[in-house]
């Protein structure tokens, strides 16, 4: 029997369903000597800005149980470094890549959006509204409805490129979110990006990264990302993708039976830079195993609803 | 051969709370150079989530178990039991599969041949600098300056010797060697020496010390820093340092796993280094 992993997300073809979760994976050349990068669904590079940006004072990272604590704060080399010192690198891929990237104002998403739209071999964007770690850059405009159709908006206007915006868990309501954003043209929604977590060291009594808060990520906060997942896919027509704590092919089974149409592997990248691949093989092997010829008539499969 | 599973050769305690172990590693005399570290993956389930990051002490071959076979090639880590992930690492035993991401970083620059070599160790620092002294005895005259707190941080010190390296050691309680400060020493070695290059490894503090000290001497430096890390490639951006130039409105940050785990002294801003931050291997984990 042979099986396809074969998915469609915003008209982005992919072999398979999965790629790396924006930020745990560099521009991807960092991984190019532990993983064979042909042989993911899609690249989504780190978050890129206008400008280059420095990211936040140390520490920025901690651990936590089956999870750690972030707040890198974004730091990236700006969109035209990407453009002229990492694209060369991506452009020979047979991979489809999606960059991630914010602004700090309405203008900046506008800017940097026309920027990557000019860049032909780029197979779309990810907007990401929703970085918990810095002032600007993404949660003011992921928190508030209006500010999210205002942000995907103006970045519609200058994009022809499929759009995915990512959202955050860090709001009472995130189908309001995912609303606004389809309304105002995005193209799919991924979700989760990391929950606001912190993390205390009680001998100095400080918190344990410099920036107070920061981002909880990995399989802490699989299963606020499920329900999360399950619960855009009812709200919004758009494809939705899954992120959040995947490090086997059974969680990402569980993102794509809620409804995701494909999954981000984040976190589990750092522990063990072959998990995306053996995510992959595990679900070849499952559908081989429950006899599923198309990976597809998994997505959505929920049963008792 | 960077990312790979393997066994455990030998774990044991080598002084009160620092351990040896010894892990199979095929390619590894060849693929590691002087301060490269690797990622140690302390189990395959999810406690602890995170690789622990170690200097790579030295790499060799030991005779095979099964008469016949060649030698077995092996790289050791020394470290210290401070936390929950080396508290598990120091339960493992011979035979126990493991799996490890090595080599990793840019290791030190041997520097001038035939100019005197002083390292610099402190505690449990002193693990990067065993593999470059056994390179640098080769063209040059090697002095070891080691420091602790008491004698149980003292550790390998014979197997420095044993390269031909003249070795001198400080405790701060005075139970071994001269009561003091390893800078101390450093300071009056440097009055007494001409034309010297010093590498160093151990705590932020000492390190900072040191560079002090170097830099009235006019003398080179090169330092081994540890951060705390989540790749260990230069992906997760969780290991950065200030690098020399740094300001707030002009941040400049270098990435410990990739572009370090060594630097030259004057790579970095040494007035703006997070001094909360410890460096030494196996802190904190």
């Amino acid at each position: 029997m042979k099986v396809s992993l074969a998915v469609e997300v915003a008209g982005i073809q992919m072999k398979n369903p999965v790629m790396p979760a924006s930020g745990t994976f560099g521009y991807g050349e960092e991984y190019a000597p532990y993983i064979d990068l042909n042989n993911l669904g899609a690249i989504v590079t780190k978050g890129l800005s206008l400008r280059p940006k420095a990211g936040n004072p140390t520490p920025r990272i901690t651990e936590t149980v089956s999870g750690m604590l972030n707040a890198i704060g974004l730091q990236n080399v700006g969109v035209d470094a990407f453009i002229e010192h990492k694209m060369p690198f991506l452009r020979e891929l047979n991979t489809p890549v999606i960059a991630n990237f914010f602004g700090n104002t309405l203008d900046e998403y506008g800017e940097v959006a026309r920027r990557l739209d000019a860049i032909p071999e780029l197979a779309g964007v990810e907007l990401n509204i929703s970085c918990p770690n810095v002032k600007q850059g993404g949660i003011v405009f992921g928190t508030d409805p209006k500010a999210a159709f205002d942000a995907v908006n103006v970045v519609r206007k200058n994009l022809r490129k499929p759009l995915i915006v990512k959202l955050t868990p860090n709001v009472t309501d995130i189908t309001e979110i995912a609303r606004a954003a389809e309304d105002a043209g995005a193209d799919a929604l991924s979700c989760i990006n990391t929950i606001t977590g912190m993390a205390i060291d009680v001998r100095t009594r400080r918190p344990k990264i410099a920036n107070r808060t920061g981002g909880l990520s990995g399989p802490a906060i699989r299963p606020v990302a499920v329900r999360m997942v399950h619960q855009v896919v009812q709200a919004v027509k758009i494809p939705v993708i899954g992120v959040g704590g995947i490090s086997t092919a059974e969680d990402a089974l569980e993102f794509l039976i809620a409804g995701a149409s494909a999954v981000q592997v984040g976190t589990a990248n750092f522990v063990d830079p072959d998990a995306m691949q053996k995510v992959i093989d595990g679900l070849e092997r499952f559908c081989l195993e429950e006899g599923i010829g198309d990976i597809r008539t998994l997505i959505g499969s929920l049963e008792g609803q | 051969m960077p990312n790979f599973k393997t066994r455990i050769l030998a774990n044991q305690e080598i002084a009160p709370g620092y351990w040896r172990m010894r892990i199979q590693a095929p390619g590894a005399v060849a693929a590691c150079r002087p301060g490269q570290f690797l990622m140690f993956r302390v189990q395959l389930s999810l406690l602890p989530l995170l690789r622990r990051p170690f200097g790579i002490f030295r790499t060799g071959f030991q005779p095979s178990d099964v008469d016949g076979l060649p030698p077995v090639e092996y790289l050791e880590i020394l470290y210290k039991v401070v936390g929950q992930g080396t508290a598990m690492m120091s339960e493992l035993h011979q035979g126990d599969r493991v799996e490890i991401l090595s080599p990793l970083g840019r290791g030190f620059d041997p520097g001038q041949p035939g100019r005197e070599k002083i390292l610099v160790g402190g505690g449990i620092g002193l693990v990067p600098l065993f593999m470059l002294a056994e390179q640098l005895v080769a063209d040059s005259k090697v002095r070891l300056l080691m420091g602790g707190r008491t004698r149980d941080d003292i550790i390998a010190i014979t197997e420095f010797e044993r390269l031909g390296v003249e070795t001198y050691t400080s405790t701060e309680d005075g139970s071994l060697g001269e009561q003091g400060l390893v800078t101390d020493v450093l300071e009056k070695k440097l009055d007494q020496v001409a034309d010297a290059e010093v590498f160093a490894c151990g705590p932020m503090p000492m390190l900072e010390a040191v560079h002090r000290i170097c830099s009235r001497h006019g003398v080179p430096l090169q330092v081994s820093l540890e951060a705390l890390m989540a790749c260990g490639v230069g992906a997760c951006l969780g290991c950065v340092v200030k690098g020399a130039g740094h300001s707030d409105e002009n941040p400049r940050y270098l990435c410990t796993c990739k572009e370090g785990p060594v630097f030259r002294s004057e790579q970095l801003d040494w007035s703006r280094l997070e001094k909360t931050d410890s460096f030494c291997e196996g802190c904190k984990q």
